[in-house]
């Protein structure tokens, strides 16, 4: 099951200086939000406040809230651990843990209270099938992972995040750090994980969110501080873009 | 062509100094591994290595003392390892690392690795057999030998758990898992190595220590019979032997060339280890 | 934390066992007593400090150059391969222990020593076995420091038509500077505190050295001949060596941390 996501008057400071301020942006259900901008611009830290990951950094600070189907992700009662399994995160480098395939997908599992072996088992099975690492790896699972192809192991930690049954994944430039034929699998695979996940994917590849995105979120850097500055359908951003920083951007890639 | 030639004499002349350097620096340390070898290699049997020492070691061989010396290094990884390991964690993924708390506690270990032996060895004098009433025991000398090697373990356990890239914390919290499962189950085992190495640069610490040991262990070359008896190390009857045993100094050498090959032993493990955690996170 | 904890406990025990014979004698006698019969409450600590500082300085000026030199044959003269084997060499050296240093200097070094000039246990001798000991120190972090330079620099060197001394002395070492300092810091604070192999060659006799090849006694060479035997107001005494010479090797870190800091902002 997907879920709305919506930040609110959302923005984070490290230490007193602002990375990005004031974004309103809502991610229905199952839909893919793109969100694409010039480098520094605030859009992996805005993702990193979607699940809270920014906890990780001593000295930022959040304002605003992030609403997962209406509840604030922040609010007093919510568990990190559990909102962190519902909103799974990919990253732009690959990072299997120095381990086998199998306790690659093993050990969150088990940490999340999946008690049962055959149980454990059979989710990995089908995550590995959802990504299409299945049949590449069914035959060793427990070799390490960080012997699989800079790819494969982009989408072993798909298949890992997904083994969680989240129902909201974030994806960090999931193909940046891959090749161009790695690289459009994965972009393939996010397109067609479909409605059964609301996802943003934080991406410098322009072309690529025309290809995949339902919605594009621009975001750019005013007065040093990132803001979204034109949120849309991707045919509107790219056919008839609002902002005059936003045409800019999205000529210069046609161009 | 007469300006390029002052230079390139002198750049000759330098090359010669530094060859020179080089090869003198070498040459020095075959002269004393060489010495110890001619000197140590007939004696050092089986026998040797067994036998206890007599006629205050001029005879006999080491037995009792390599035994005095594993139980001492034993007690000083007992203690030092948990406490080691547990210091470096909390530094490693408690503290920041331009942290305060963090700052003092690495200030304070340097001065602490800094500390001379023979200071140790009056503390451990102090604390350990006076203060607590272990008296000349194998108890005090492997702790205080535990102080000594702590800050060496400590530092290079945190150094090899802040190796371990930061994306593998950082998509292990994603996934939801605690702090205490990151740790048990990702960053130890990938630091591993590193911390193995660490823990054998302790132990190689501890097993050439004299200073320290004099007057918390004592002197007793007999086979200790519990952890509460004086024992004498390896290395403490090398000194021994050569300072106040006229005629000692052949079963000096002797033993001074099986310290020098367990250390060189233990140092090499630990490069072996170095290397593959190398290879390890190289492999990403 | 437990680190902190241990440090404050060793020159807690240390300074305690010490103080009561501070405050009653002052700490002016140590340095201007007739001389060092502590059980006749003569307790003179000057002469082992000199002891200290020589032995430790002269290792150093012959260790300093000689290390730095050695590293540099590693990083900018010996075939890779070679400067490999070099290194991994000195790594084992360093591990090698201090007794087994002194052994050497009391078997070899010290009855050579005796031909040239007698008797033979002298601050010469000490000098020698210490900067042994403190080379492989010297050189691993000289070659550390070395090893940071920036390949740009060198590569911009080079591209100037520089020869190879030209580009060690005019870039590398500079570049280095700060971290050298450090490592010459510390190998200081290793020679200052060593015990045994100084004190197994240096003949220990309480004195300040007129020639080389006077013997010498070093503070902590002092506190491990007597310690054994020494009791109340003698036992404090050493304790008061032991502060002092934990002092110094504190000072040393400190100043260590200092350059190194420098070196970090630039």
């Amino acid at each position: 099951m997907s879920l709305r996501l919506e930040a609110v008057g959302l923005g984070l400071a490290y230490r007193g200086r602002a990375a990005f301020a004031g974004v309103d942006l809502a991610m229905e259900p199952g839909t893919l939000t793109a969100v694409v901008g010039p480098s520094g611009c605030g859009k992996t830290s805005f993702l990193a406040c979607l699940n809270r990951l920014d906890e990780l950094v001593p000295g930022a600070a959040v304002q605003g809230r992030v609403l997962l189907d209406g509840a604030d992700v922040r609010g007093p009662a919510v568990d990190v651990v559990g909102l962190r399994r519902r909103v799974g995160m990919i990253f732009q480098r690959p990072t299997p843990f120095p381990l086998s395939i199998r306790r690659n997908l093993d050990l969150p599992l088990r940490e999340h209270g999946v008690r049962d072996r055959a149980e454990r088992a059979a989710r990995a099975e089908a995550a590995l099938r959802d990504v299409g690492l299945w049949a590449e790896v069914k035959d060793r699972l427990d070799r390490p992972a960080l012997a699989l192809s800079g790819g494969q192991q982009q989408r072993l930690c798909i298949a890992r995040a997904l083994a969680l049954r989240p129902e909201v994944l974030l994806l960090d430039e999931p193909c940046s750090a891959l090749d161009p034929l790695a690289s459009g699998v994965v972009e393939d695979l996010v397109r067609d994980l479909g409605a059964r996940f609301t996802r943003v994917v934080v991406t410098h590849n322009l072309a690529q969110a025309r290809r995949i995105a339902d919605q594009v979120a621009v975001f750019w850097v005013r007065d040093g501080v990132g803001r979204l500055v034109e949120v849309g359908p991707t045919a509107a951003i790219f056919e008839d873009p609002q902002d005059p920083d936003t045409a800019a951007y999205v000529r210069g890639i046609r161009g | 062509m007469r300006t390029a030639e002052r230079p390139r004499w002198r750049g000759l002349a330098a090359a010669g100094v530094v060859h020179g350097a080089a090869l003198a620096v070498l040459g020095a340390f075959a002269w004393i591994l060489g010495d110890l070898l001619v000197a140590g290699l007939g004696q050092v049997d089986w026998a040797f290595l067994t036998a206890p020492p007599q006629d205050a070691g001029r005879a006999g061989g080491v037995g009792p003392i390599l035994a005095s010396t594993g139980i001492l290094l034993a007690i000083c990884l007992v203690v030092a390892v948990p406490l080691g390991l547990g210091a470096a964690i909390f530094l490693a993924e408690f503290t920041p690392a331009e942290g305060r708390l963090g700052r003092l506690v690495r200030r304070s270990l340097d001065v602490l690795a800094g500390v001379p032996s023979i200071v140790f060895g009056l503390f451990g004098n102090v604390l350990f057999c006076k203060t607590l009433g272990l008296g000349f025991s194998l108890l005090s000398g492997g702790l205080t030998l535990a102080c000594m090697a702590l800050p060496l373990i400590i530092r290079t356990a945190e150094a090899s758990l802040r190796a371990v890239p930061p994306g593998l914390r950082q998509s292990a919290v994603a996934l939801g898992m605690s702090r205490t499962s990151v740790v048990r189950h990702l960053l130890l085992p990938a630091a591993a190595p590193g911390l193995l190495a660490g823990f054998v640069l302790g132990v190689g610490r501890a097993l050439a220590e004299t200073a320290a040991l004099i007057f918390t262990s004592g002197y007793v070359d007999r086979l200790p019979e519990s952890i509460l008896d004086s024992g004498r190390a390896l290395s403490v009857h090398i000194y021994d032997l050569s300072m106040n045993v006229p005629g000692g100094d052949h079963r000096a050498a002797a033993s001074a060339l099986v310290l020098v090959v367990a250390l060189l032993a233990i140092n090499g493990a630990s490069a072996l280890a170095m290397g593959r955690f190398g290879r390890r996170l190289g492999a990403r | 934390m437990l680190s902190a904890v241990i440090v404050l406990a060793i020159f807690g025990l240390v300074l305690a066992e010490a103080a009561p014979l501070i405050a009653r004698v002052g700490p002016a006698a140590f340095f201007t007593d007739a001389g060092w019969q502590p059980t006749s409450g003569r307790f003179n600590l000057s002469p082992m400090l000199w002891g200290t500082l020589l032995t430790a300085a002269g290792a150093l000026l012959l260790a300093g150059p000689v290390g730095v030199l050695t590293a540099v044959h590693g990083r900018f003269y010996a075939p890779p391969a070679w400067a490999r084997v070099q290194r991994r060499v000195v790594e084992l050296l360093a591990g090698i222990p201090s007794v087994v240093y002194g052994f050497w200097g009391l078997t070899v070094l010290v009855p050579l020593i005796a031909r040239l000039a007698p008797p033979g246990p002298s601050l010469l001798a000490g000098i020698l076995v210490l900067a042994l000991m403190i080379l492989p120190t010297v050189t691993l972090l000289a070659d550390a420091a070395l090893a940071a330079v920036p390949a740009e620099q060198l590569q911009g060197a080079a591209a100037l038509g520089l020869g190879r001394w030209a580009t060690v002395r005019g870039v590398a070492l500079p570049a280095a500077r700060a971290g050298i300092g450090t490592g010459v810091l510390l190998a200081l604070g290793r020679a200052v505190g060593e015990t045994m192999a100084v004190l197994m060659v240096c003949g220990n006799v309480v004195q300040v050295p007129e020639s080389l090849a006077d013997p010498v006694r070093t503070l902590a060479a002092n506190v491990a001949l007597e310690m054994a035997y020494a009791m109340g107001d003698h036992r404090a005494a050493l304790f008061v060596a032991g502060a002092l010479l934990t002092a110094l090797a504190a000072l040393l870190v400190a100043l260590a941390a200092v350059v190194g800091r420098r070196h970090a902002h630039g």
